[in-house]
């Protein structure tokens, strides 16, 4: 089951002549505040992603992370600037997205496997081939054997993983990941971390991950995007060259160290640390 | 690979032999007592001659007049009189309730626009507009399902209204993050959600629609318990009265019982039995 679930999940070859898979140029966000006047939670931001990437944004809370990433996933529309896809299907306005939250948003009427099969009906694809699918996912997040259980009855990182497994069932190209481990403890955290990074090194999914943690973005990403304070704009963008896979080991890794050390430089000088 | 997966935040099943010994603690055996006091005491009070049995009949031969009751064709086409009044008006209401509390709970402006209706509707007392709904639809079930109808529609309509408000933003972030469209939102996120509640609202409904039934019938019927008991209250047939009395209260507790087990089954992954505090 495992095999098969790694074998239809075989890396893309990255081309680096093919125009990259996202890019935002000048990406603004505004809200209308209730006051009357108006919020600019994004200021002005451009960067590119490359598909198949694991990229991180951090930065201090409230800066728009969340806003960003609803904006890059289609579910919000921009008030300025341009998101554009590339190699995307025709007709389709974004790419197919895989989205986890904080909290799992798990459909507590529902069992493990129902959520996980929720986007294969939703998109009223082949059912039998969903499910083997969603049931080798299941087995991929470390749920084997709890396909019937109701999320009432799972323990929040299980929870959370559940929710990975839905996100990936419909095989989307986009992975969009919010915090997705915010709400566990320090222990279930770490093992959650070096767990996505073998399911994306497995999947080779183009992932966009938002965290407040420097050492689980530098551990997990490929490049580290650095915001700063609202309006929020791009600090620095940081390629982050480190041989796969990585360890937990690696923190105590000069390299790692100084990639950390350089972020939280970021922050300090954007005061807010 | 590694397997994570530990039971720790499973909850044991609770089996049905732990279920019971729950209902039989302490809180079970007092109330029991108690049924055994007032009924003893009554019983007694009775017998020794305290009270006059004409004014308060025995439990004993009330107990007698419900058996022969529950054998006589007029009081079973009068129990299906009432309880088809009961159950049409209450299945009219539960339509039209639902559906218009998902209605204002989705359309913000069918909200603004109703609202004010539906507050000073609701606390118009449903009983005092039976004479009128009696002359309107005359002396048959008709008006009987109609004032079911309308003392249950409000509560249901509230309930609704508040079920489909009730909904995590995340949830339909995720919906629409997975192409799903409006209609399947509804269907597969903000129906099950509203679902405690609208079980909630058809909770204290099907109380009402027993109270509605009979005050039509006490109003203006020659059919129906109600009825029943406004003839016999007339010959001072008070055992007879008393029988009615049980009878309704079975019909009462049967669909109370129906209504929880359903909704135990219906929102069985919600926190407690009814969610919204009835």
């Amino acid at each position: 089951m495992i095999a098969d679930s790694l074998a239809r999940y075989r890396a893309p070859t990255v081309d680096a002549s093919r125009p990259p898979f996202i890019m935002l140029k000048n990406v603004a966000k505004t809200y209308g505040a209730r006051a009357g006047g108006s919020v600019q939670a994004v200021e002005s931001v451009s960067f590119e992603i490359g598909r198949g990437e694991f990229t991180s944004i951090v930065g201090p809370s409230g800066c728009g992370k969340t806003t960003l990433l609803k904006m890059i996933g289609g579910l919000l529309p921009v008030s300025g600037g341009t998101i554009a896809y590339h190699g995307i299907p025709s007709g389709q306005k974004r790419p197919d997205l895989g989205m986890v939250f904080q909290d799992a948003v798990l459909l507590p009427w529902r069992t493990v496997l129902q959520n996980v099969m929720l986007p294969i009906e939703v998109a009223r694809g082949d059912r039998a081939a969903g499910e083997k699918q969603a049931r080798a996912l299941i087995e991929l997040v470390g749920l084997r054997g709890f396909d019937d259980k109701y999320p009432g009855e799972l323990s929040g990182g299980m929870q959370q993983r559940a929710s990975i497994a839905r996100a990936l069932v419909n095989d989307p190209a986009l992975l969009l990941m919010d915090e997705p481990f915010g709400a566990l403890d320090a222990l279930t955290r770490e093992r959650m971390t070096l767990e996505l990074q073998r399911i994306w090194s497995s999947s080779r999914k183009t992932v966009l991950f938002i965290t407040h943690s420097i050492p689980e973005a530098v551990l997990l990403s490929d490049r580290v995007i650095v915001m700063t304070t609202r309006p929020s704009r791009v600090a620095e963008i940081i390629d982050i060259d480190l041989p796969r896979p990585r360890t937990l080991q690696i923190s105590g890794d000069i390299r790692f160290i100084r990639y950390a050390a350089h972020i939280r430089e970021l922050f300090t000088a954007t005061g807010d640390l | 690979m590694s397997v994570h997966a530990t039971l720790d935040g499973v909850r044991a099943g609770e089996t049905l032999f732990t279920r019971l010994v729950r209902r039989f603690d302490g809180g079970f055996l007092l109330s029991l007592m108690l049924f055994v006091a007032l009924f003893g005491g009554w019983q007694l009070a009775v017998n020794r001659g305290l009270m006059p049995a004409f004014v308060l009949p025995a439990p004993t031969d009330v107990a007698l007049r419900v058996v022969e009751d529950a054998m006589l064709p007029r009081v079973h086409v009068a129990t299906l009189y009432t309880l088809t009044a009961i159950l049409v008006g209450f299945a009219i209401a539960a339509i039209l309730g639902i559906a218009l509390g998902a209605a204002i709970a989705l359309v913000p402006l069918l909200d603004r626009v109703l609202s004010p209706y539906i507050i000073a509707l609701q606390t118009i007392p449903k009983v005092a507009i039976a004479p009128i709904l009696i002359i309107w639809f005359g002396m048959g079930i008709e008006s009987k399902i109609v004032i079911v109808a309308l003392i249950d529609f409000f509560p249901i309509l509230v309930n609704a209204a508040a079920g489909f408000r009730n909904i995590d933003p995340r949830q339909i972030l995720l919906m629409n993050a997975i192409n799903a469209s409006p209609w399947q939102i509804f269907v597969k996120v903000r129906v099950p959600n509203a679902m405690p509640y609208l079980m909630a609202g058809i909770y204290i409904s099907m109380v009402f629609s027993v109270i509605g039934a009979v005050v039509g019938e006490f109003i203006g019927s020659t059919q129906g318990l109600g009825s029943e008991i406004v003839q016999r209250q007339a010959v001072m047939d008070v055992v007879g009265v008393f029988s009615m009395l049980v009878i309704l209260t079975l019909i009462g507790i049967a669909l109370n019982a129906i209504t929880r087990l359903v909704a135990k089954r219906l929102v069985f992954w919600a926190d407690s039995e009814n969610p919204s505090g009835v």
